[in-house]
């Protein structure tokens, strides 16, 4: 009764236990501060939507489509008005941007497929090659030799040339060919991991191999992967923008940023500014998976980061 | 070292055995019939004819029946490592000559922007490293990861409508000039400078990166401060005992660099219409010249192996340390 005097109990603050940060609470901590990361990550997103808006870009923006041509109006050069033409019109009079955004939804779409591939395939066959060792690791290490002593782009010409793949097989192909790098990797971190003292702990409550590989390895090793992923994939949008230059990788009418210049490529005395679009989208698309790459790998290892 | 270099020789056959398959298979596996091809055109041929050109190659047995897949592939592979990889389909001339042909213009090609990137790649690598933090380290770094993200072939376009198109000051093709003699040394310069420069960029964003992240850890070693203790001057203690230690990982920097640089050249080779082993088994692919393209790329895969081979066996040459492994 006397207790109260202004008439509340007043309650004891208690403060509230805080969870330690963990690696991604810290990296996204440091991601944050990381303008440039944020920018690339931005420019990136930003390149991805309006892919994936495309046709509606097309019908309700500059109402024409990817395909529709105008052979009065080709070779515009890149202008206002009418808003179609913002980077000019190709040698059939087709709207440059609108098909710039659907190149864009086929080159992503590679990319982040194959690469989602190959990061799939290469954490595999590491985990497996660098946890088991012996005979299955020499195979695994063969492959991955015998893989990186072909120069890809030739394999993946031939390929192209002898069975004309659609989109989605040479995505596959892509995705089957390019994991050499992954598997080293993670091969190479399996072997350190493995002879951690956290694995032996495991090993001797009886954690069967794919446990210890599943629950204790990976997500060691996991980190560093959307790292490689990053980088995975802006080289693969370079191989199939290089593969579609030449013709071999996606087919015309579909448009790709690496299709679209090989016919701007013969035109460039009369129309330069095709040549410039194409590849500046490419370059800044690769740039920002690149710098992306880095950033994140700063932000979980800041051990790693140059100064 | 004799031991080192021969393991590691025998390490290169069970590769390109692999890549042999890998070859064979693809190219046994593409739709369409060669022998067709071959054939296409041809008015008075009868089935027995066709028949008997399937014999010939080894397809077919003498009962008409489909020869074995692995007995066909020991039949290639056995002639193959002979030098012989049939005749080209298009050319009716031995597929290895036509290859070999072209090879120096491919080796010149890749030797020039191999020279441009130690050249270009060093230097900056060195500058950003001394200069670490000031505007000049912050350019080079920019730079280093534009080179690697800016497809080679645009940027070969780009050049040529620059430098060819709009100022007319450099070729755009070949590698010299119709009419000039083979030794007009300026004239093939002027044509190999944009190719070996493009085909260059990755290398030169490469080696200035790996040699930047190599200098500074050398030069925060002790032995560095003791040479500096010990009064030398700073020219010396960069060259002498700096620079010497932070090329060495430099070797193994160049393994990727010459797949690289022998994948590049491929597409390289189409934009500046270089005559090389990649535009020629491109044409091929293109034109399904079966022999031409499994020669062409065991042509490559070897220069690629080979490469690997003398990267590895320099790596022991300038740090023993690596043969003990």
């Amino acid at each position: 009764m006397a207790a109260t005097v202004a008439g509340v109990v007043r309650r004891i603050e208690v403060p509230q236990r805080r969870v330690a940060a963990g690696l991604w609470e810290n990296a996204w901590y440091r991601l944050r501060r990381d303008r440039l990361t944020i920018v690339a990550t931005i420019v990136l997103v930003t390149l991805i939507l309006l892919s994936a808006a495309a046709p509606l870009l097309a019908e309700h923006v500059f109402q024409t489509s990817f395909e529709s041509q105008d052979l009065l109006k080709n070779y515009q050069t890149p202008r206002l008005e009418p808003l179609k033409y913002v980077l000019g019109s190709d040698e059939i009079g087709r709207s440059q941007v609108v098909r710039l955004f659907y190149g864009g939804q086929v080159s992503l779409f590679i990319g982040f497929i194959a690469a989602f591939m190959n990061i799939t395939i290469g954490v595999g066959l590491g985990l497996l090659a660098g946890y088991f060792r012996g005979a299955l690791d020499d195979v695994i290490t063969w492959a991955v030799t015998t893989l990186n002593s072909i120069p890809t782009i030739f394999l993946l010409i031939i390929f192209s040339a002898l069975f004309s793949p659609s989109a989605l097989l040479l995505t596959t192909v892509i995705g089957v060919l390019f994991w050499t790098g992954v598997t080293n990797f993670v091969r190479g971190q399996t072997f350190a991991l493995r002879e951690r003292e956290f694995i032996t702990a495991a090993r001797t409550i009886g954690a069967s191999s794919s446990r210890i590989m599943m629950r204790h390895i990976l997500p060691n090793v996991l980190p560093l992967i959307f790292v490689l992923m990053a980088i995975d994939i802006g080289t693969i949008i370079l191989a199939e923008s290089a593969l579609s230059y030449l013709g071999l990788g996606v087919m015309p009418p579909m448009p790709s940023w690496g299709n679209m210049l090989t016919n701007a490529a013969s035109y460039f005395a009369r129309a330069p500014w095709l040549v410039v679009s194409p590849g500046a989208v490419i370059f800044l698309t690769v740039l920002c998976l690149y710098l992306i790459g880095d950033g994140l790998r700063d932000a979980l290892d800041p051990r790693l980061k140059q100064t | 070292m004799r031991t080192y270099i021969l393991r590691r020789v025998l390490y290169a056959i069970p590769t390109l055995f692999g890549i042999s398959i890998l070859v064979f298979a693809v190219t046994r596996m593409a739709p369409g019939d060669p022998v067709r091809l071959y054939t296409f055109g041809a008015l008075n041929i009868t089935e027995e004819d066709i028949q008997g050109i399937r014999l010939h190659y080894g397809l077919v047995n003498p009962d008409g029946t489909e020869r074995n897949i692995a007995l066909q592939y020991v039949d290639w592979i056995t002639l193959a490592v002979q030098g012989d990889f049939g005749k080209s389909l298009q050319y009716r001339q031995p597929a290895l000559n036509l290859l070999v042909e072209r090879l120096p213009a491919t080796l010149q090609l890749a030797t020039a922007a191999l020279i441009l990137q130690l050249l270009i790649g060093i230097p900056l690598g060195v500058v950003a490293a001394l200069k670490r933090g000031t505007w000049i380290d912050n350019v080079i770094r920019v730079f280093a990861v534009i080179g690697h993200a800016v497809p080679t072939f645009w940027i070969g376009l780009l050049f040529i409508i620059v430098f060819s198109v709009s100022f007319r000051v450099l070729p755009s093709q070949g590698l010299l000039t119709v009419g000039h003699d083979v030794w007009d040394i300026p004239d093939r310069l002027k044509h190999i400078l944009m190719p070996a420069f493009v085909l260059s960029l990755a290398g030169i964003a490469n080696y200035s990166r790996y040699l930047r992240t190599e200098t500074l850890d050398v030069i925060n070693q002790d032995y560095i401060r003791t040479a500096h203790a010990k009064g030398l001057r700073e020219r010396s203690v960069m060259y002498g005992h700096a620079l010497r230690n932070a090329l060495i990982p430099m070797v193994t920097a160049l393994g990727p660099l010459l797949a690289v640089l022998v994948g590049g050249s491929l597409v390289i080779e189409q934009v500046f219409t270089w005559p090389g082993v990649g535009q020629f088994t491109y044409a091929a692919a293109r034109s399904k010249d079966y022999p031409v393209i499994m020669a062409g790329v065991m042509i490559a895969a070897t220069l690629l192996v080979l490469s690997y081979l003398i990267r590895d066996i320099a790596y022991a040459l300038v740090d023993p340390r690596i043969k003990v492994k």
